[in-house]
């Protein structure tokens, strides 16, 4: 396993990033910005779905909770950052734990489906709770920082917490407990045959890509300057499953490919034409038609083709 | 809360909780049989009472000759769908075909604004079932009426032909074991393109009731696939009268929470579904999941 080439060339697109705002570009900024967060999210749930089987359909509940959290903690509390985020995280955790209780409790579609339930429910408290939440006219005017006011220190901020999250990620997801995951995966009688608790080794990945997301969602929520209650519907995390799909699932970095091709595909799009969901459906029916591994699986496909390892 | 309001909270409850078995249990019989959580049913629905509008506002044809025309527009879209796209998917993974039909979802909501635009539409009730019945302490409006009776005439049609008649049994052989029914001669492949032209013509049925009682926006598909999940799921999957039960229950608790808990009407099926799966996870009429 050359790990060292794997971490010459994260050392490489890390530094690459960090020279982009040389550019100068605001656009090209804002939309890093915003590509590193969603690739972030995107790896969260992958932790679910590539490293267990069970598809959540409610992953944007971690999201909302991450980025509600940060933000009710900054503007209403007073709280400084380096107390919210981590608080945010903490909590977003803590709720993917009590969930996840439940939900592991199920597999397949009943898993998705109380997922979504979940899910629904943090939507419709985001909705409810006006005075804290602010109801469907979101949560606006977060407090930021001075520090981080500007969009370029905005983005190197975002970039170390997003390789300090992927980072963290990636050593789950290769630790003795990323494998046993897998074991699960595969064959989750036999992994119990050897003496695997399965439901607590799924509640533990439930749980990490809980608090993942809402580091994500934390994020989110500064950048925007607010949380909106369309970030905890459903359709949030449709889209977020559909990156982690079209990237791939069975490889660390297909997430973060398909978060980036996703996001940069739907902004160019809606300059375009207002018709991005027709895209997506066609984007949607060639991976399911010809593209069951993704874009990584492509690449490897191809390259297995040329005769090339 | 007197007598009358109870009864006609109640009334209303079951009409809706009618329309919605309609609509839920096409979907409950496509998963039944094909395994596929089909995440364009609701856009079948939205297509169905969009076509009713047309049918009768736009070329004058009776109420009934719409809901037809939708019943077969949507079977007929459904057939194309599944055997050009759909019946290459049966062997993959529920994830895959899940994600079908929501690229289906994606292209047809789409197709709608191009269709129709992006106006809200109503379509009124039928001549004959505009009125009101008095039942002396209480009057129940007729086309609310009228869904009490379709529902379970549904049902127990369906219930009929799926536990009763040799097609079927087919049927139910093939939720069982498709590669012994396919070795005893039976077309199975013609069996899942049947069985989801018909939960899909289902949902056309169901969309085109329900054009009278509601708003036709779009997005109104987004809430009643939600919604149609949640009933098949209370219910237990793949089991027609969890479906029937999962609808009453749906339908009380919405009625009910409008009028007791107004805050939080959209959120209170999810609470149902919670609390159902966390005490039954396999719904209240379902079997535990095998493998």
């Amino acid at each position: 396993m050359p790990q060292s080439r794997y971490l010459i060339a994260s050392a490489i697109v890390i530094l690459l990033l960090a020279l982009l705002p040389l550019s100068g570009s605001r656009y090209a900024i804002d939309l890093t910005t915003e590509v590193l967060i969603y690739a972030l999210f995107a790896l969260s749930l992958n932790v679910l779905i590539g490293f267990t089987g069970n598809i959540s359909f409610g992953h944007a509940a971690y999201f909302a909770i991450g980025g509600y959290g940060c933000a009710i903690l900054l503007t209403t509390y007073n709280w400084p950052l380096a107390a919210s985020l981590p608080a945010a995280v903490v909590l977003a955790g803590l709720v993917a734990a009590v969930v996840g209780y439940f939900c592991v409790r199920l597999t397949q579609i009943y898993f998705a489906m109380l997922t979504l339930a979940f899910a629904m429910l943090v939507w419709g408290v985001a909705f409810k709770w006006k005075e804290v939440t602010g109801g469907d006219d979101g949560f606006t005017g977060i407090k930021m920082p001075e520090l981080l006011t500007s969009p370029v220190a905005y983005f190197y901020f975002t970039l170390a917490m997003v390789t300090v999250g992927v980072a963290a990620l990636w050593v789950i997801c290769h630790s003795a407990f990323g494998l046993t995951l897998v074991a699960v995966r595969e064959n989750s009688v036999r992994a119990g045959f050897i003496g695997i608790d399965t439901r607590r080794m799924r509640w533990a990945a439930f749980t990490v890509a809980g608090a993942f997301g809402g580091l994500a969602g934390a994020l989110f929520g500064m950048y925007h300057r607010g949380m909106y209650i369309e970030n905890a519907f459903w359709t949030e995390s449709a889209n977020v499953l559909i990156m982690v799909l079209l990237g791939g699932i069975y490889s660390f970095i297909g997430p973060i490919i398909g978060a980036a091709v996703l996001h940069l595909l739907q902004t160019f799009t809606n300059q375009y034409t207002p018709y991005w969901p027709t895209v997506l459906g066609l984007i949607l029916l060639v991976i399911v038609m010809v593209l069951p591994d993704g874009l990584i699986g492509l690449v490897s496909r191809v390259r297995a083709r040329w005769g090339r390892a | 809360m007197t007598l009358t309001m109870f009864t006609l909270n109640a009334f209303y409850g079951l009409a809706l909780a009618m329309n919605m078995f309609i609509i839920a249990s096409g979907l409950n019989l496509i998963f039944g049989v094909l395994r596929v959580i089909n995440f364009a049913h609701g856009m079948f629905y939205m297509f169905g009472a969009y076509i009713v509008f047309t049918v009768t506002k736009s070329w004058g044809a009776p109420f009934f000759v719409g809901v037809l025309a939708s019943a077969l527009a949507l079977g007929v879209i459904a057939l194309v769908i599944e055997r050009l796209l759909l019946k290459h998917l049966y062997g993959r993974e529920h994830l895959m075909q899940l994600l079908f039909t929501f690229a289906i979802v994606l292209l047809m909501s789409d197709a709608a604004k191009m269709i129709w635009g992006t106006d809200q539409y109503s379509v009124g009730y039928p001549p004959g079932l505009g009125g009101a019945v008095s039942l002396g302490f209480v009057v129940l409006p007729q086309y609310q009426l009228f869904l009490c009776i379709v529902g379970p005439l549904i049902a127990v049609a369906l219930w009929f032909v799926v536990d009763r008649t040799r097609w079927g049994r087919v049927v139910r052989a093939a939720t069982q074991d498709r590669e012994m029914l396919a070795a005893l001669g039976v077309n199975v492949p013609m069996v899942y393109a049947a069985v989801f032209t018909a939960g899909s013509a289902l949902a056309g049925i169901g969309g085109a009731l329900a054009a009278p009682r509601v708003a036709l926006v779009p997005g109104m598909d987004a809430t009643i696939i939600n919604e149609c999940f949640i009933i098949v799921i209370i219910g237990g999957l793949g089991n027609l009268w969890g479906s029937f039960l999962g609808a009453l229950a749906f339908g009380f608790v919405v009625q009910f929470g409008t009028v007791w808990a107004p805050n939080w009407q959209d959120v209170l099926p999810y609470v149902l579904m919670l609390v159902v799966l966390i005490i039954r996870p396999w719904g209240l009429l379902g079997r535990p999941e095998v493998g």
